[in-house]
This record gives C-alpha cells, sequence and structure tokens, in this order.
C-alpha cells in the first residue's frame, strides 16, 4: 500500500522534475537484466540423487562400521565392574571410582539450579556480601550474607564414606581415597575462586556466614588442604554441576592403583563406613554408594552399544534388501526398456 | 475497496455528489456578492505516514497492530513481568530486531517520500495574481489561483484549461506518469473566454474531488458587466491532471480547481488490493495448530505439576525450600502463572523468524521474476514486473486462467485486409502496387460481380477518414525517439512525386485504438490520405490529389456498450453528414435491412476468418435534424448529474436510420507463441477461458488459431442465436439447451481419473460458448430459485469443458465470471491476463492478476499483480516460476513448523524430568539463536535457489504442474508427515540422551556431566539434524548452499566453543562454561550424536530411495512422450489463422 503508492509517486516525480530531467534519464537507464548466473537462475550445481544405487553402499558401510564400534562399546560397558554398595572387588589393576548416588532428587528443579551465585562463586568481593537475589531464601542468616549462597550450596552432600578392606587376619585397612581430580578441570581452575586468593580463609569470608544447613563455615571444608578448601573445594564443585536427571551420581572418590599387576582392590572382605548425615526419607530419595571402573567410553552403560548393534545391523539388514530390491528392479526395468 | 474500484470503473452509484464552485482569481462571481473565500486544503502533497516527532509511537502501533508480532510483544510482556523460565532476552531480542528492521525499513521508505514529497512541494511556480506573475512555491496554490505552466513542466494541481498559447486553443498533454498512456491527448480550453485573464471573471461549479481520471462534471458561469452570465461545460478534456506534462505547447494558463490531496493523482494510487495467497492461508491454518499444541502442552504441564506437586515432599524438599513471597502467593494466581510460564518455555515452537523469512523469501524471491532475461521484450526494452511478491507462490497454483482476446491472445496490431462496399468485396492485394490501382489490380474477388460504384467507394473511404480520434504525428524527427505503442508508422508512400503533401516524410497517426490507425491506414492505401485536424475541420487528400475539409461538429465517443462512434462533420457544400462506425450487432439495427443482407455475409465470412470486422453507416443530417441533435448534445453536455445517461440518450437518438455503406476487416494477428502457451496451460491442468468483448465468430476462430478448441472439440454452444433457434421463449430455451449441455458433459462424460491424464485420453472433448447476453439471463434469471439452479448447471458444464469461450462480455461481466469461478466449489485459484482498461475489473477479481505491457495503455499494468511483456511469458511466469516458488515456499512453512517442533519437543519432554518446574533444556543463548543464527540461513537460501527439477524441464513438461496442485504440499497430509517427523525426532533426541545419561559419567576420568551438558548434546544433534534434513532435501546445490549450510554447522560449533570458553561478565550464571569443550572431550556423546543423528535421518533416506526407483524413470518417459508430442507443434504464429477449413466442419458455425 505504502510502497506502491511511493512507486507511483516517484514516477511522478521524476518527469516533474524540470525539462531535462525524467525522460532523458530513464531512456539512459537499460532496463534489460543482467545476464548473470545468479539472477537467471542458472547457478552451477550439484544436482545429487539419491538412488538405491549410491545409498545402498553407504548402508553397508554404516553397517560394517557400526557393528564393531556397538561390539566394542558392549564388551566394554560390560567389563566395567560397577557394584553398588555391597560390592565384590575385582582384579582390576585400573584405578577405580567411588561414586555416591540419589534418586528422586531434583537436582534439576528450576527452583534449585537457578539457586546459585556464580560471581559470588567466582570470587567475587561484592557477590561474596551481597549475593544474589536469586539465592532466596537461602541468601542472608541473621543479617549476614551465607557464602556460598543459594539452595544448592546449602544441600550439600555431605555423607563421609569410608572404605576398609578387612584382611585374613581380620585387621581394618584403610583404603585410600584420593580427592582430587574429581571435578572439572576448567570448574576448579576457573569458574570457582575463593575471594582473595587460598590463603587465610577465615579472613577473606569474615562477615559471612556459613549455610544454615552446614555444619561447619566454607572455610572448613578441607582445613587439610589449601587448594581444596573454601569455594575450590572439589566436593563441593562436583555438587554444584547441578544433575540432569532425579538419579543421578556424582564421583566421591577414586582409588588409585597401586602397581600393574596389583590388582587395586584385590578380592576380600571390604567394609563400608558411611557417617550418615544426610537426610534423603523426607522426600522419598535412595542413597547408593557405587564403586566402578571407567573406560575410554566412560562409566557402565549398555546402552550405546545395544543401541550401535541394532542401527548397524538394520543397516545391513537394509542394505541386503536393497540390494535385492536393486538386482531384481534393474533387471525388469532393463527388459522392459528394450522394446521401446 | 474493490467494489469501490469497480463502481468507479462502471460509473456505478455515484449520482449524488457534492459539487464546489471555485471563483476563478479569487475574484467574486457576481460584483453584489461579498467573497466567502471556501475552505480547500492546500496544495500540499503529503505521501508521507510519519513526522521525527511521531515516528516511533506511530510506528511501533501500526507494527504490534500485526497479530503475529502483538502475540510475541504479549510473550515478551509475560516474561517481564512473571518469572519464566527464561529470561526475557530471548524473546525480546528476537521481536526487537524484527521491530527495529521493520522499523527502519520504513523509516527509510518515509524519509524518500518525505524528500520526494517536498521536490514536488518546493517546486517553484507562476501564479497570476492581480495582474502579476508571482513565482510561488508550488505547495502555496490555492484552489481558483491561476497558474501558469510552460512547456514540459508538470502541472502542479488539477487546473482547468483557460487559455493556451497555441492558436486553435488546445493544448497538448502526456499522461505518462499517471497511466503509462505515452501518447499526447488533446485538452481544450473552456470555450470563448475572454484572452484577458485579468479581467476575467467567473466561477467554477464542479463536482467533488472523484478518483477516477477519466470523468470530470463542472460549469464554468462567466459574468460580463452585469449581463447574464454565460455558462460554459466544462468536462475531461478541459481539465488538466496534476502529475501529467504539457508538451508540444510553450504555455497555458489555467484555474486551480483541484489541489494537494484533493488532486486526481492523489486520490488515485492510495490502495492496492490486498490479496492474500492461499499458502498464507495454510501458515495460518497450521500455526492455530500449533497454537493449540502450545496450550495443551502448557495445560498438561500445569496440570501435571500440580499433581505431582501434592504428593507430600516433593513440593517443597528440605533442600530447595520456596521464598516467603512464593508461599504467600495465592494458588490460583500461582496456577495461571505457571501456566504463563509454560507458555513462555514452549512459545518458541511459534518463531518469530518465520514470519520473517517468509517475508524475506518473498521479497528477495521475486527478483528472480524481474531478473529473468526471458521476459525482457526487445521492442519494448523492458522485463517483467512485479507489483506484489505476496503472490509468487500463488502462481504454481493457477486452475483457471480467464484471458482476454485482443491485446492478450492477439497481437494488438490491426492490419487492413479487405473491406465489403456495398456488397462487393475488395482485397487489399499489394502494398507495393500503384496506389491508385485501387480499380484496376483490386477488382472484386467474385469476377462475376460487379464493383460498387465510385461514388460508394469514395464515400466509404471517406467515412473511414473522417470516422475516428486519430491524431497526426506533427514532427517525424522526433517520431523516432517517442515511438510508443501507439504510433505506428506507416510506410514511405511510395509514388512518384504527384503527392504534394507528405512528401517523404514518415508520417505517423496517433489514436487509442489501433482499429483506427489501421483503418486511416487502409483508407490511405486507397488514395484517401487523412492530413490531420487543424482547428476544428479535417482535411483530407482525396484520390485526385485534392485536398477536402470537413467541419468537425461533433465527435460521439466510442464505448463499449454503445461498440460504436460516430462523427458529424460539415463539407464544403454545406452538407451534414454523420458517420458511424462500429461492431455489426450495434449497427445493424440501426440501417435498413435491405441493405444489411448484402453485407452480412461477408461480416460473418470475414468473421470466421479471425478478422475484426466494423460496419460503416452514414446519414445526411438535415438542417432541423442537426440542429435538434447539436442542441441535444450541447445540453447534455452541460448537465453536471447524469451526464453520462444523458450523452448516452442523445446519441442514440441520433444514430438510427443511417445507411450502410460497408463493412471492413482488420486482421489482429496471434501473439508469439500464443498456440504453444496455451497447449502448455491446458496440458498444466489449467482451464483456459477466454472472455472478450468481441465477436463470436472472431473470438471462436482465435480460440481454434491457439488450439484452445481442437479440431474434434465439440462445442456446446449458448449464446441469443442457439436461443432463438427454436422458436420458443428464450428462457425456455435456455433451460432445455443447459440441460441438455448438462447432460452431455457432465452426467455422461465417464468421471475424470484423478486429474492426471483426463485431459489426454480419448474421451469427448467439449469446448463451451457463452455470449454476454446470455450470461446475464444465465445469472440474472427472473426467479430467484432458477438463478441459482442454471448458474450450477453452467458451472458444472464449464468444469468438464477443456476451453470456455465468452464473448460480447462487458468489462463488468468479466469480474462476474471472474468472481462466480473463484467462488465456486473448491475455491480453485484463478488468474486474469489483459491488457486493457476493459480487463482491469478481472485483474483485481482474481486471485493473481497479470497485466501484460500492451498497446492499450497502461491501466492494466497497473492494477495487476505482475506485468509482463508479452502472452508467451506466462508460460514460464507459471510453469517455471510459480511451480519453484510454490515448491520453495511450501518447503520453507512445513521445514519451519517441523524444526521447531523438534526443537521444542525435548525441552516439553524435560519436564517429565524435572518435576515439572518449567527448567530449560537449553540454554538461553542456544534459545535464542537457534532461529535466529543456526537454522535460519540454510532454509532460507534453499527457498531461493532450490529447483528440484531444473527449469527446462519444467518448461518441457507442463504436466508437472499438475503435481503441485491443490496446494499439494501444503495439504493436512504433508503438514501431518512433517509434523510426525518432528515428533519422532524429538523423541529420539530426548530419549536418546536420557538413556545415555541413565550413568552420567561420561568422561574417561570418571567425571560427570549435568544437566546443562544434556541440553547440549540434545541441542548439538538438533541442530545437525535439521540442517542435514534440509540437505538431504536439497536437490540443487550451487555453492551459495554449500557456503550456508556448512557455514551454519561450523558457526554454530564455533559459537558454542566461544561462548562457553570465557567466563561472561554480564551473565549472572555461567551454565555453559566449558561445557561444549567437555562434551566433545567425551567419546560416548560423539557416538551418541552420530547415532541419533544418522538415526533420524535414516527414515528419510530410506523413503528417498524406496520412492526413488518410479521418480527419475516416470519423468523420463513424459520426456520421451512430450517431446513427440511436441514435434508437431514448434511452428510459429506468422500465418495464425489456418481455420478456414475449420469453420466448416465445426458443428455450430453457420
Amino acid at each position: 500500500m505504502a510502497s506502491s503508492y511511493n512507486a507511483k509517486e516517484e514516477d511522478g516525480h521524476h518527469s516533474g522534475a524540470p525539462a531535462h530531467g525524467g525522460a532523458a534519464a530513464a531512456a539512459a537507464k537499460s532496463k534489460k537484466p543482467d545476464n548473470t548466473a545468479f539472477k537467471q537462475q542458472r547457478l552451477p550445481a550439484w544436482q545429487p540423487i539419491l538412488t538405491a544405487g549410491t545409498v545402498l553402499p553407504a548402508f553397508f558401510v554404516i553397517g560394517l562400521i557400526f557393528i564393531p564400534i556397538g561390539i566394542g562399546l558392549f564388551v566394554t560397558s560390560n567389563n566395567i565392574r560397577e557394584f553398588e554398595v555391597t560390592a565384590t572387588p575385582t582384579r582390576d589393576t585400573s584405578n577405580v571410582f567411588m561414586y555416591y548416588g540419589l534418586s528422586n532428587f531434583y537436582q534439576n528443579h528450576r527452583r534449585y539450579v537457578k539457586s546459585r551465585d556464580d560471581s559470588q562463586l567466582y570470587g567475587d568481593r561484592s557477590a561474596l556480601t551481597n549475593p544474589s537475589k536469586e539465592c532466596e531464601p537461602y541468601r542472608m542468616s541473621d543479617g549476614q550474607a551465607i557464602a556460598p549462597c543459594g539452595a544448592i550450596a546449602n544441600s550439600l552432600f555431605n555423607d563421609t564414606l569410608e572404605l576398609y578392606h578387612i584382611d585374613s587376619n581380620g585387621t581394618r585397612n584403610t583404603i585410600p581415597l584420593v580427592k582430587k581430580g574429581i571435578a572439572w578441570w576448567t570448574d576448579k581452575h576457573v569458574k570457582f575462586r575463593n575471594p582473595g586468593g587460598n590463603n587465610n580463609l577465615t579472613a577473606a569470608f569474615r562477615g559471612t556466614s556459613k549455610p544454615v544447613n552446614w555444619r561447619k563455615p566454607v572455610y572448613d571444608l578441607d582445613p587439610s588442604d589449601p587448594d581444596n578448601n573454601g569455594f575450590i573445594n572439589e566436593d563441593f564443585i562436583v555438587w554444584m554441576r547441578t544433575a540432569a536427571l532425579p538419579t543421578f551420581r556424582k564421583l566421591y572418590r577414586i582409588i588409585q592403583k597401586k602397581a600393574v599387576t596389583t590388582p587395586t582392590l584385590p578380592s576380600g572382605r571390604y567394609v563400608l563406613n558411611i557417617s550418615y548425615n544426610y537426610p534423603v526419607l523426607s522426600f522419598d530419595g535412595r542413597k547408593r554408594m557405587i564403586l566402578s571402573t571407567i573406560s575410554w567410553m566412560g562409566g557402565k552403560n549398555p546402552f550405546l552399544g545395544i543401541a550401535y548393534i541394532t542401527v548397524g545391523s538394520i543397516c545391513f539388514f537394509l542394505g541386503v534388501v536393497l540390494l535385492i530390491i536393486h538386482h531384481k528392479y534393474d533387471t525388469r526395468n532393463n527388459s522392459a526398456d528394450i522394446p521401446n | 475497496m474493490l467494489r469501490r474500484r469497480l463502481n468507479r470503473l462502471f460509473g456505478g452509484d455515484e449520482r449524488r455528489v457534492e459539487s464546489r464552485t471555485i471563483n476563478v482569481g479569487h475574484r467574486s462571481g457576481s460584483p453584489n456578492e461579498a467573497i466567502i473565500p471556501p475552505k480547500f486544503c492546500d496544495n500540499r502533497i503529503v505521501s508521507s505516514k510519519y513526522t521525527v516527532w511521531n515516528f516511533l509511537p506511530k510506528n511501533l502501533f501500526e507494527q504490534f497492530r500485526r497479530i503475529a508480532n502483538f502475540y510475541f510483544l504479549i510473550i515478551f510482556l509475560v516474561q517481564v513481568i512473571v518469572d519464566t523460565p527464561t529470561s526475557p532476552v530471548t524473546s525480546g531480542l528476537p521481536l526487537f530486531f524484527v521491530i527495529t528492521v521493520t522499523a527502519i525499513k520504513q523509516g527509510y521508505e518515509d524519509w524518500l517520500r518525505h524528500k520526494a514529497d517536498n521536490e514536488v512541494n518546493k517546486y517553484p511556480v507562476t501564479v497570476l495574481e492581480d495582474g502579476r506573475r508571482i513565482r510561488k512555491e508550488s505547495e502555496k496554490i490555492k484552489v481558483g489561483d491561476v497558474v501558469e505552466v510552460e512547456e514540459d513542466e508538470t502541472f502542479p494541481c488539477d487546473l482547468i484549461l483557460l487559455q493556451s498559447s497555441r492558436d486553435d486553443d488546445t493544448c497538448f498533454v502526456t499522461t505518462a506518469s499517471l497511466d503509462g498512456e505515452s501518447n499526447h491527448k488533446t485538452h481544450y480550453t473552456v470555450p470563448d473566454t475572454e484572452r484577458n485573464l485579468e479581467s476575467l471573471n467567473a466561477t467554477i461549479e464542479c463536482e467533488e474531488p472523484q478518483p477516477d481520471l477519466y470523468k470530470f462534471v463542472g460549469r464554468m458561469h462567466i459574468y460580463t458587466n452585469n449581463q447574464e452570465p454565460a455558462v460554459r461545460s466544462l468536462g475531461p478534456e478541459n481539465l488538466l491532471l496534476k502529475g501529467a506534462t504539457l508538451k508540444n505547447t510553450q504555455k497555458i494558463y489555467g484555474v486551480a480547481v483541484y489541489s494537494g490531496m484533493e488532486t486526481k493523482m492523489a486520490l488515485n494510487y492510495q490502495g492496492k488490493s490486498q490479496k492474500r495467497s492461499a499458502v498464507e492461508k495454510s501458515i495460518n491454518a497450521f500455526l492455530l495448530v500449533y497454537l493449540c499444541i502450545l496450550v495443551s502442552k502448557a495445560l498438561v504441564c500445569t496440570t501435571l505439576k500440580y499433581v505431582w506437586q501434592s504428593k507430600p515432599g516433593q513440593d517443597e524438599p528440605w533442600y530447595n525450600e520456596k521464598t516467603q513471597k512464593e508461599k504467600d502467593t495465592n494458588l490460583y494466581l500461582k496456577m495461571f502463572t505457571d501456566f504463563l510460564s509454560f507458555m513462555v518455555l514452549f512459545n518458541f515452537i511459534i518463531p518469530v523468524s518465520m514470519y520473517v523469512t517468509v517475508e524475506m523469501q518473498k521479497f528477495l524471491g521475486s527478483f528472480f521474476i524481474t531478473w529473468d532475461k526471458d521476459f525482457f521484450d526487445p521492442e519494448i526494452k523492458e522485463g517483467a514486473l512485479v507489483n506484489t511478491s505476496d503472490l509468487n507462490e500463488e502462481l504454481g497454483q493457477v486452475e483457471y486462467v480467464f484471458t482476454d482476446k485482443t491485446g492478450t491472445l492477439t497481437q494488438n496490431n490491426m492490419e487492413f485486409i479487405e473491406c465489403c462496399i456495398d456488397g462487393f468485396q475488395y482485397k487489399y492485394q499489394d502494398a507495393r502496387s500503384e496506389l491508385d490501382g485501387f480499380c484496376v489490380t483490386d477488382g472484386p474477388v467474385n469476377k462475376l460481380q460487379q464493383k460498387a460504384g465510385r461514388e460508394r467507394e469514395e464515400l466509404f473511404l471517406r467515412a473511414l477518414c473522417l470516422c475516428h480520434t486519430v491524431q497526426v504525428k506533427e514532427s517525424p524527427e522526433q517520431a523516432q525517439d517517442q515511438v510508443d505503442g501507439l504510433t505506428d508508422q506507416v510506410d514511405d508512400l511510395e509514388v512518384d512525386g504527384e503527392v504534394p503533401y507528405p512528401s517523404q516524410e514518415q508520417r505517423s497517426f496517433i489514436a487509442s485504438s489501433p482499429d483506427e490507425v489501421a483503418l486511416v491506414k487502409g483508407a490511405m492505401r486507397y488514395g484517401f490520405t487523412f492530413l490531420g485536424l487543424e482547428s476544428k475541420s479535417m482535411k483530407i487528400l482525396n484520390r485526385n490529389n485534392g485536398v477536402e475539409m470537413y467541419e468537425l461538429l461533433h465527435v460521439l465517443n466510442f464505448d463499449p456498450v454503445r461498440r460504436r462512434m460516430s462523427v458529424i462533420v460539415r463539407s464544403k457544400s454545406g452538407d451534414t453528414l454523420l458517420f458511424c462506425k462500429g461492431a455489426d450487432s450495434s449497427i445493424f439495427p440501426r440501417v435498413r435491412q435491405e441493405e444489411v443482407e448484402r453485407i452480412r455475409m461477408h461480416v460473418e465470412r470475414n468473421a470466421t476468418e479471425g478478422y475484426r470486422t466494423l460496419c460503416v453507416a452514414y446519414k445526411c443530417l438535415s438542417a432541423e435534424e442537426y440542429a435538434q441533435a447539436d442542441e441535444g448534445l450541447r445540453e447534455a453536455r452541460l448537465a453536471l448529474q447524469n451526464r453520462e445517461e444523458k450523452l448516452m440518450a442523445v446519441y442514440n437518438q441520433v444514430e438510427t436510420g443511417m445507411s450502410l455503406i460497408g463493412a471492413t476487416a482488420v486482421e489482429d494477428r496471434l501473439q508469439e507463441e500464443a498456440a504453444e502457451t496455451m497447449e502448455a496451460l491446458q496440458g498444466a491442468g489449467m482451464k483456459v477461458w477466454v472472455l472478450t468483448g468481441d465477436k463470436m465468430e472472431t473470438a471462436k476462430s482465435t480460440c481454434y488459431a491457439c488450439r484452445l478448441f481442437q479440431r474434434n472439440t465439440e462445442l456446446l454452444e449458448l449464446t441469443v442465436r442457439t436461443l432463438e433457434d427454436g422458436g420458443r421463449r428464450r428462457e425456455e430455451r435456455l433451460h432445455d439447451l443447459l440441460n441438455e449441455y448438462h447432460k452431455k458433459a457432465v452426467q455422461d462424460a465417464p468421471p475424470a481419473k484423478a486429474g492426471v491424464t483426463s485431459w489426454s485420453s480419448a474421451n469427448q472433448d467439449y469446448g463451451f460458448i457463452i455470449d454476454g447476453a446470455t450470461l446475464s439471463m444465465v445469472l440474472n434469471s427472473s426467479s430467484e430459485s432458477n438463478s441459482s439452479r442454471y448458474k450450477n448447471l453452467f458451472l458444472q458444464i464449464c468444469q468438464n469443458c477443456t476451453a470456455v469461450l465468452c464473448c460480447r462480455m462487458a468489462p463488468l461481466q468479466k469480474a462476474q465470471i471472474v468472481k462466480m469461478v473463484k467462488n465456486s466449489k473448491g475455491s480453485p485459484i484463478t488468474l486474469s491476463i489483459g491488457d486493457g482498461a476493459n480487463d482491469v475489473s478481472m485483474i483485481l477479481e482474481a486471485h493473481v492478476g497479470i497485466g501484460i505491457k500492451g498497446k492499450e495503455g497502461r491501466q492494466a499494468v497497473r492494477n495487476s499483480d505482475y506485468a509482463i511483456p508479452k502472452l508467451k511469458h506466462l508460460k514460464k511466469l507459471l510453469l517455471a516460476h510459480g511451480h519453484l516458488y510454490y515448491v520453495r515456499i511450501a518447503h520453507l512453512v512445513q521445514y519451519f513448523f517441523y524444526k521447531n517442533l523438534c526443537f521444542i519437543l525435548p525441552q516439553f519432554l524435560y519436564q517429565f524430568f524435572c518435576g515439572y518446574s518449567q527448567q530449560p533444556l537449553y540454554d538461553a543463548a542456544y534459545l535464542t539463536m537457534y532461529n535466529i543464527c543456526f537454522t535460519s540461513m540454510p532454509i532460507l537460501a534453499y527457498s531461493l535457489l532450490e529447483q528440484h527439477i531444473c527449469i527446462e524441464v519444467l518448461l518441457d513438461n507442463a504436466t508437472l504442474y499438475r503435481e503441485i496442485a491443490k496446494n499439494a504440499t501444503l495439504r493436512w497430509r504433508p503438514f501431518l508427515y512433517w509434523t510426525l517427523l518432528g515428533v519422532f525426532h524429538g523423541l529420539l533426541f530426548f530419549f536418546g540422551v536420557r538413556y545415555l545419561f541413565s550413568n552420567p559419567a561420561l568422561q574417561d576420568n570418571g567425571q560427570v556431566f549435568g544437566n546443562w551438558s544434556y541440553g547440549t548434546i540434545v541441542f548439538t544433534v538438533l541442530v545437525f539434524t535439521v540442517t542435514l534434513k534440509l540437505a538431504l532435501d536439497t536437490r540443487h546445490w550451487t555453492w551459495i548452499n554449500h557456503f550456508v549450510i556448512w557455514g551454519s554447522l561450523a558457526f554454530y560449533v564455533f559459537f558454542s566453543f566461544f561462548w562457553g570458553g570465557i567466563i561472561w561478565p554480564f551473565l549472572s550464571q555461567q551454565r555453559l562454561y566449558f561445557v561444549f569443550a567437555n562434551m566433545l572431550s567425551s567419546v560416548s556423546a560423539w557416538l551418541v550424536i552420530i547415532l541419533l543423528i544418522l538415526l533420524s535421518l535414516l527414515p528419510e533416506i530410506l523413503l528417498v530411495v524406496f520412492r526413488k526407483p518410479r521418480g527419475p524413470n516416470a519423468r523420463q518417459k513424459e520426456l520421451v512422450q512430450s517431446s513427440v508430442g511436441g514435434h508437431q507443434s514448434p511452428r510459429s504464429s506468422a500465418r495464425p489463422l489456418l481455420m478456414r477449413t475449420f469453420s466448416d466442419e465445426s458443428n455450430t458455425v453457420i
């Protein structure tokens, strides 16, 4: 409407311009369209046509690649030893990873997910004493800012798991659990920072209060190791990475392998000592402890292997079917074409 | 809107028009009256919409009036007000982008308009004020001012011509910028006004401004020294329109009657028909479906949320307490806000970007039509013109083509073929033979007969020379560069030096109708040359090289209803003669019957051969008769109201009792490739209807020539003649015939086999012929019940005929027919094509209106949606451009819905795993960028460049057009397919990753992934799948496609690294920090991504493969067929009317 009026108007104005205007200009401007490939829609183009002939090899190739991968995945996954709470140790000589698992725990609830202040965790001083509104109702306590604020931090998993090996003569040997290397490297070194460096955390956190549910303040999470204390405590960082599903596991400790020949967890009797602090019954939750080895594909998960084998087989099968159809069709087609 | 236009065109009901009184030069009419200066608007043209101050509010208001924008605004506001899962930025940013771009575009356009307005408004003009010439800016002109305009200037407002520098009180004007007609038009000063404008004391009474360019009614009262005021009638010939240009005249003076926004130019060009395409309707329907999906998703989630929360411990576990405020909120309010939050979370299913992309596709896509060099016509040096880009895809959906005959199917390039004088035939055989050999070489064809008397011959030729409105182009040098459709140069007269007048000049004639030029040129060949009109007298050079002068007394103009025109002239000897020429049907009843019989045979034979015939009659007026006629004409011309009707009555009264002299036959050659084009259209499944004002015989033979009717086509004729056959009442006969034809064509015909092959099969083809009079009987039957029944029968018959010919149509009837078909069952898509003013109504009425840049002015082009130089271009426009545009936009629409469905479905499913807490699955950046950056460019490129079948094949195989007929790819079935595909993909993405996450320890160092990794994996699969799905559909990979498809994917990867690689200070949460990089470090994530992409595309590939075996082969066969069929047709239309024998065979012709 508007534009068409405009166009017409311009017409009028061209001729409206003084004598020398309109006509000459219009005549000079050649209206012949450019003969370019683009404007004539004749750009050189690749015109792929998917036919049985072209797709057939692809199916076979996919089948041939996927089935071995699937078998590999499946075998790997099966080789991963994973034990929940009542563990039967193995002769595995690799690292054994210790997870705690929670179920029916909605770490992915929206109210929960957003209840954190990443600038506070990044070591920002102003955010330390004045945390984000998102942390409500875990933002202030007794007039002091909570550090670390928010529901996630407040509900930090605080059970302690200890594993003992009971050797033949009945003595309990503590199995050394490594608590470092359980969080993402980038989280530990970049995303999480203590305010004012890692030294003298007590002073740095002065004027803040501990989360309500915590027994000790954040600077006492691991007093023995200044590199694992405060916001950069790895247990804390792991907890702060909210899980995707209501049933989840989180890496707790790593049992380092000993020597090449000796199994990390030799067979024998083991005792798991859990200091039960973390209430889960109120929301109908469950706790688990999982010991697992890890392969190149991560933890035990038969899904991928089965999926790959299935898809690979389907492709292979389709390949065969197509081959037959194609073959038959081709001959019929040829014979039909001859009379023409 | 349309109604108004139609009314305007045909002078419907505008009887009561207010009138205005203007004092010329602001001097009061009668001296004793005080001047009460009436208030008229100033002469400022305001085409701009905005000013600097109101731009922002007004523009925003305009934009948010669009329902889509308003919806997005509401979503945005909900996000701002309610605590919603996604930040307002996610929907605000796209909306802001769209609004800003539109505002900038509109602002720029408005700025251009301001500039143009200023140029016009500040243009200096000269105004006479109290005897002085004063320079003024154009916008300061007031109604009543006397304005001076010089040669080649445009008129600053609508003026009544008072004085011209030419001796004969005329001036020449071109209205090229108004209606595209570049011929010179003559305008006349008001008769008998004083030469001295300063002392002119007059008032003008005229109608209030009306948009019709060709209508003006007014009266001028001239007061001279207390005498009774003299009254002069004013008509369009006295009115100079703003925007027109003064030509061939040094200087004129005129008085302003309409100014500024009330000028006829400003009143025109305001509205343009708002046609909506069928695709748009489909989009709206789909949108509604998706809106329902959206609402039901939100409802389901809200309900489940409250069900879930009712279990103890779920709503507020100890680790996740609510704030005090949340606890205090009213439950129902909470439910409502939850519902809104879900709406916001899922609102991406209806993306803003679709509207933007569709608009861009249409806007950019239409350039390909203007760019197409095949549409370039070297003769007029112009290509195709796109007036609206909204209907591109409609070109691929046409089911009915309504075409004009003259100028559309035929060239409107008239050539005088033969004439018949008193029943004797004169055929002009060789243009190069001696001219005065008329009597010698061009004897009667029938040797047995004698020639008509010399006297009659000369009378006939004089009639041809006098009865017209042709102008002679004066300066031969200029003729060359100003050639337009209407001038037609006559070959050098190769006569010996005897001819004194047009020595070696090239003489060219200008007329509003090419028939007239052909007739004048025809007469010239036989020795009578029209030399021109000089001060009201027409000069003729006769055979003996003597110049004859005739005083032109009156011109009784041609109009399509009367179908004839006359002139009244006075010869030197004092005789007053009336010459009349017109269609046989309008002349025969007005002459003596015995004369008719002699000529009728010739006329009908000529018509059968496809010539345009005109009959010429004359009459000697006695002094009394003339006086009476003269008075009647003057009176009617002075009438302010119903002038047309009064004039018509006088015309009819004068043009009676004439005697027939002869008839002429003019050939109108077929357009280039007219037959091929029509054949292609019919092959494409379109029904072609010819709507013409011409005679049945002429039209029928054109139809044969265009191969609309074939040799074996059985013609069903429903015309005045067949109705009169039975000798019974017309109504009864009509009833019988309709029933008979219906039985034949509809009931007995085997049911058409689902479109594809019925046209070529052996069953009988029917052609239907109806004329205007019968049509109005069908449509306006006496009884109401009959009327609808007849209409139904008529429609059904027509729908079963391969071609329909409607002759003797008035313009309004053309529109009526189009409307009737348009509203018939199944509401088929109609296309009208025409070149003249009489086609405007049907062009406006049809879904798609196409104008041909022909010889009958530019009105059709101006009112059309697309304009092409020649009929033959229609084939490519529909079969190639239309087909491609339709496929492109249909795919675009389906794909958009699909990709947003599988985008949002995982987010919906995620609600079942996060306690219905509206937790988004994807990061806000992904939510925002998905439609803007990651997946928008490939589909845009596809929708501009795709050629699933290449253009040549489309042109060669008209049948391919049938594959997309009836909105084939936007029906519910394909929509359902795409929707199911989207659902399948969404489910696959979500659950694939969900099973992977049953053990979130996915890295080889035992570390676990969180919810953002989950979303990122799903999103990565999504972006890749959706893009590769498009890649699979792309049949035409240009480098641009490669660039945008692979570029989009690369951009996604690059962006994800970048977005996750930095701690962004402005973000409150660093959710994606290194999530993408960590994902890529996990082998399992890689494997699941590859697996899911492949699995989603597998069914598609299979489908393509299984469908393919039939595809290309069938196509090849079609190719073979068409090339076999095509061989018989590549003849040019050099000799168009090969139908001489046809007429004998076809069963209805005389």
